[in-house]
């Protein structure tokens, strides 16, 4: 039953010498790599894609630039939404377990707008989206995509409630809708945005297939529930001619979370243990499914939608559409949807070494830290907020957490000493107190005894810095 | 138009066709429509011959045939299928009993097993876990900061380590208590093993839930005081939390892993996300503990301080436990608790962001989740709604509910 496909190399299996001889082999350096098998062997790590390779693009190279892109697709197929700039490329999964392969295309984030709005509300929705961000070790987390949804039954508003959006917003659009004739409505004057149509389904399919044909958009393709119903449609549709597919398994948070996740976890193993290749598509999750519930209060419809979003960044969703704007429910998301897709065998760290702040001179307090990149970006932000003038040792704990690092040892009262000593800090400031964080303070005592320098404990959190500075600085007896 | 070099020019060979079409593609990509200027072609003599498994016809690659047939598009669904795919996997994880009732040796009202897993945790449908994962929720045996979203519901036991396992227990419903002696840290209160065993001994009389000992994190001291526990709960298969390759280093480990083998205990044997160091640990364990007393604590970092280590380091171990490495065979347990270190957590923030007393209890959900995933079989928790949520989670994803479709197909249309 399931297609026999010849199972091609996985990216694991993938030599760098199995890139490096479809490549021209010129050493051209164009790519900024010193040769084309160190450009090979990143691209093979994840860290480079072919299209950086210059004289690839060259039409001489045509035939090894499709044998480059079979021998490198990724089991699950990366396909694009919108147009632009501001297009999202969601899918593309080398991998089951992220300590394989990097994740690649984090799972976009899409809020949902219905055409019942007032103006008023629609346009405040639409901003509280696009404006949604936080920063987070030095970097902004934004959301992705919106998905007008029609609830009007009726075309023309449908048409308006997308033609106002388009206007307000740049971000990616998901048309959301089972009745053809409502989505030829809303397609017909901003197809070139490339919106993903939603969706295709038992009933609907041929018509909504022509309307993707039409305009060229991607597809989502509906089977709540049936994973046989849904590759039959995915069967269909490719033999009707569309390409870009995803697909929506269903999405069921009270109850059938279980199913859900087991569902998504099922069709992924499919993909990759039994390379079945119609599957082989980016998976839609909707967590905005949770506000389908007989549940009255709106806090615990949000919590389970966020409990049910975060499962599904874990359990292979590769794009999703959610309904709260509410920050704490949308903050975790981005955060643990940022974490999942960095590459697992690099720490997200940053240089150790000593940072100065403000201008500081001899008699300036000396604080140490982790080159978690996260820690170091955090106590940084509280440092400069505060405008406190000091010199933060950042000290190697292989890019650890404070915490993690004091009882891993990865932060200890050698390392703390060692860093004082190879940085020179002795004669960056005439004094001999060092202030550790609060959360290593069982190591104050080794510390002054494998240091000489009398150590200070400061705050648990970075937040209380400027206050403890305040409080405690000079010392007495300095 | 495009032209063909004369010498190229197919003559009804397909060894001609075979070799130029790689080229013939090449030169076709791009290109919406084709012209055939001044060729006669007799339909009878030809015969197109497309050579499989060249690796150039793949419509993933978008790179394809532009022209030849129209597809034929089909009017009716075409059939398929689906059989999931199960995998068998050589290796197990172990069983490990917590607590022991009276025939047991112990006073506890119940067993717990945990461990047990066949399968990667909650990929399969039909296949739930051999041992659901448990919850153990934590109690202090002194004041301690607490963000205010947990103080809430404990401020009145929060003197009385006994009330507080009683609250834990009977109000959150908690399958195991954790007595942290955190008092017993020489740069704290250096409280005495002794009296540390009398705190242990008043929790052990007001619950009857297995209880995991938490230490202070002092090589020397935690051994003193494990042993000294140890002995006067003998046969209550407790759970020393934990034993490191610091205690290895400080020649602590062996008089622990030696009582806790004498009067019955298990052992928690924490390591910092580094698997070669927790099987170092566990073959040093193995020397005087049967593999069946010992749980792992890989490390559980809060979520967004580094959570994503923590499920990678669990995925991993879980799988090559499952593929038969002997080593990691073993139960893992978390410290959900430690959501609360991330700022996101507790501290107040811009109103967009909600307020600190929904977005704590939920990052502490969030944490538990993910590693609940990741194959966790001993969640550490503390906020009620935290555990509740998790409970029902982990409730849900044991059992097989089939869906109704019907319940979500109108959520383009519905109103919200």
């Amino acid at each position: 039953m399931m297609a026999a496909v010849t199972p091609k190399k996985t990216i694991r299996e993938i030599s760098p010498i199995d890139v490096y001889r479809l490549l021209p082999r010129t050493n051209c350096r164009e790519c900024g790599e010193s040769n084309c098998m160190a450009f090979a062997t990143r691209v093979v790590n994840g860290e480079l894609t072919i299209d950086e390779c210059p004289p690839l693009r060259k039409e001489e190279y045509h035939t090894a630039h499709g044998d480059l892109n079979a021998l490198l697709a990724p089991p699950v197929r990366v396909v694009a939404i919108g147009a632009g700039s501001r297009s999202i490329r969601i899918g593309g999964k080398h991998v089951l377990f992220r300590h394989d392969f990097t994740y690649h295309n984090p799972v976009p984030i899409a809020l949902d707008v219905s055409d019942d709005l007032p103006a008023k509300d629609l346009a405040d929705r639409i901003k509280t989206i696009a404006d949604f961000s936080y920063n987070y070790i030095g970097r902004t987390l934004t959301l992705d995509a919106i998905a007008v949804r029609s609830t009007r039954n009726d075309p023309s508003a449908f048409a308006a409630t997308i033609k106002a959006v388009a206007a307000r917003t740049d971000l990616p659009l998901i048309l959301c809708t089972t009745d053809p004739a409502i989505m030829a409505e809303g397609l017909r004057d901003i197809s070139v945005r490339r919106p993903l149509i939603c969706a295709a389904n038992q009933e609907n399919w041929n018509a909504m297939a022509d309307l993707a044909l039409q305009y060229n958009c991607p597809l989502v393709v509906s089977a709540p529930g049936d994973i046989g119903l849904l590759r039959s449609l995915v069967k269909t549709l490719t033999a009707y001619g569309v390409r870009d597919l995803v697909l929506d398994p269903g999405t069921f948070v009270d109850p059938g979370i279980s199913e859900t996740l087991q569902t998504f976890t099922e069709i992924r193993w499919a993909v990759f243990r039994e390379h079945d290749d119609i599957l082989g598509h980016p998976l839609l999750g909707i967590p905005l499914t949770a506000w389908l519930s007989s549940e009255i209060s709106r806090n615990t419809i949000a919590w389970k939608e966020a409990c049910a979003a975060s499962m599904l960044i874990t359990r292979y969703a590769d794009l999703l559409i959610m309904h709260s704007t509410e920050g704490w429910v949308l903050l975790p998301q981005l955060i643990w949807r940022f974490n999942i897709y960095t590459d697992p065998r690099k720490p997200v760290s940053v240089d150790p070494g000593v940072r100065e702040f403000g201008t500081p001179d001899k008699n300036s307090p000396v604080l140490v830290t982790t080159n978690y990149a996260l820690t170091y970006f955090t106590v940084e932000s509280d440092i400069k907020a505060a405008h406190v003038t000091c010199y933060l040792v950042v000290i190697d704990t292989g890019g650890i957490s404070v915490e993690s690092a004091v009882a891993g040892r990865y932060l200890t009262p050698d390392l703390i000493s060692n860093a004082l000593r190879d940085y020179h800090v002795d004669q960056l400031v005439s004094h001999r107190y060092v202030i550790i964080p609060g959360l290593a303070s069982r190591l104050s005592g080794d510390t002054e005894d494998a240091s000489g320098w009398k150590v200070i404990v400061g705050p648990k959190d970075s937040s209380g810095i400027a206050q403890m500075i305040l409080d405690n600085w000079p010392p007495e007896r300095m | 138009m495009f032209e063909m070099p004369e010498e190229q020019l197919p003559k009804g060979n397909k060894n001609m066709i075979r070799e130029s079409l790689p080229r013939l593609l090449g030169l076709l990509d791009g290109v919406e429509k084709i012209e055939l200027e001044q060729v006669a072609l007799d339909i009878g003599d030809l015969e197109f011959f497309i050579p499989t498994g060249t690796g150039q016809v793949d419509g993933r690659t978008g790179f394809h045939l532009p022209v030849t047939t129209v597809p034929v598009k089909p009017t009716t669904l075409i059939p398929a299928g689906f059989s999931p795919y199960k995998e068998e996997f050589s290796g197990r994880i172990r069983e490990v009993m917590l607590g022991a009732t009276r025939a047991g040796g112990g006073s506890r009202s119940r067993v717990l097993t945990i461990g047990g897993a066949d399968a990667p945790p909650f990929a399969f449908i039909g296949n739930p876990p051999v041992n659901p994962p448990v919850l153990a929720v934590d109690v202090f045996d002194m004041d301690i900061s607490l963000p205010r979203a947990i103080k809430t519901g404990i401020k009145e036991v929060m003197a009385d380590p006994a009330e507080w396992a009683r609250l834990n227990v009977n109000k959150f419903g908690a399958d195991m208590v954790t007595i942290h002696l955190m008092s017993t840290d020489p740069l704290i209160n250096n409280t005495s093993p002794r009296d540390a065993a009398r705190t242990v001994e008043s929790v052990l009389q007001a619950v009857d839930v297995p209880i995991i000992i938490g230490g202070c994190g002092d090589p020397h001291k935690d051994s003193l005081v494990f042993c000294e526990i140890a002995e006067m709960a003998h046969g209550e298969r407790l759970l020393l939390n934990s034993v490191t390759l610091d205690m290895a280093e400080a020649k602590t480990l062996e008089p622990v892993a030696r009582a806790a083998k004498k009067h019955n205990h298990a052992v928690l044997g924490f390591t910092g996300l580094e698997l070669n160091k927790a099987k170092e640990l566990n073959r040093r364990l193995y020397e005087y503990l049967p593999p069946e007393s010992i749980v792992m604590d890989l490390t559980t970092v809060a979520l967004g301080y580094g959570l994503e280590y923590s499920f990678t380091i669990h995925e991993r171990a879980r799988y090559a436990a499952l593929m038969g490495d002997s080593e990691l065979q073993h139960p893992t347990i978390s410290a959900s608790t430690n959501a609360w270190a991330a700022r996101e957590a507790w501290m107040k923030m811009d109103a967009r962001f909600g307020a600190r007393d929904i977005r704590g209890p939920l990052w502490e959900t969030l944490n538990a989740l993910t590693l609940l995933l990741a194959g966790v079989d001993v969640l550490m928790m503390m906020h009620p709604a935290a555990i509740r949520t998790v409970r029902e989670t982990v409730t849900n994803l044991t059992k097989h509910e089939p869906v109704n479709p019907d319940r979500i197909s109108g959520w383009a249309g519905a109103r919200i």
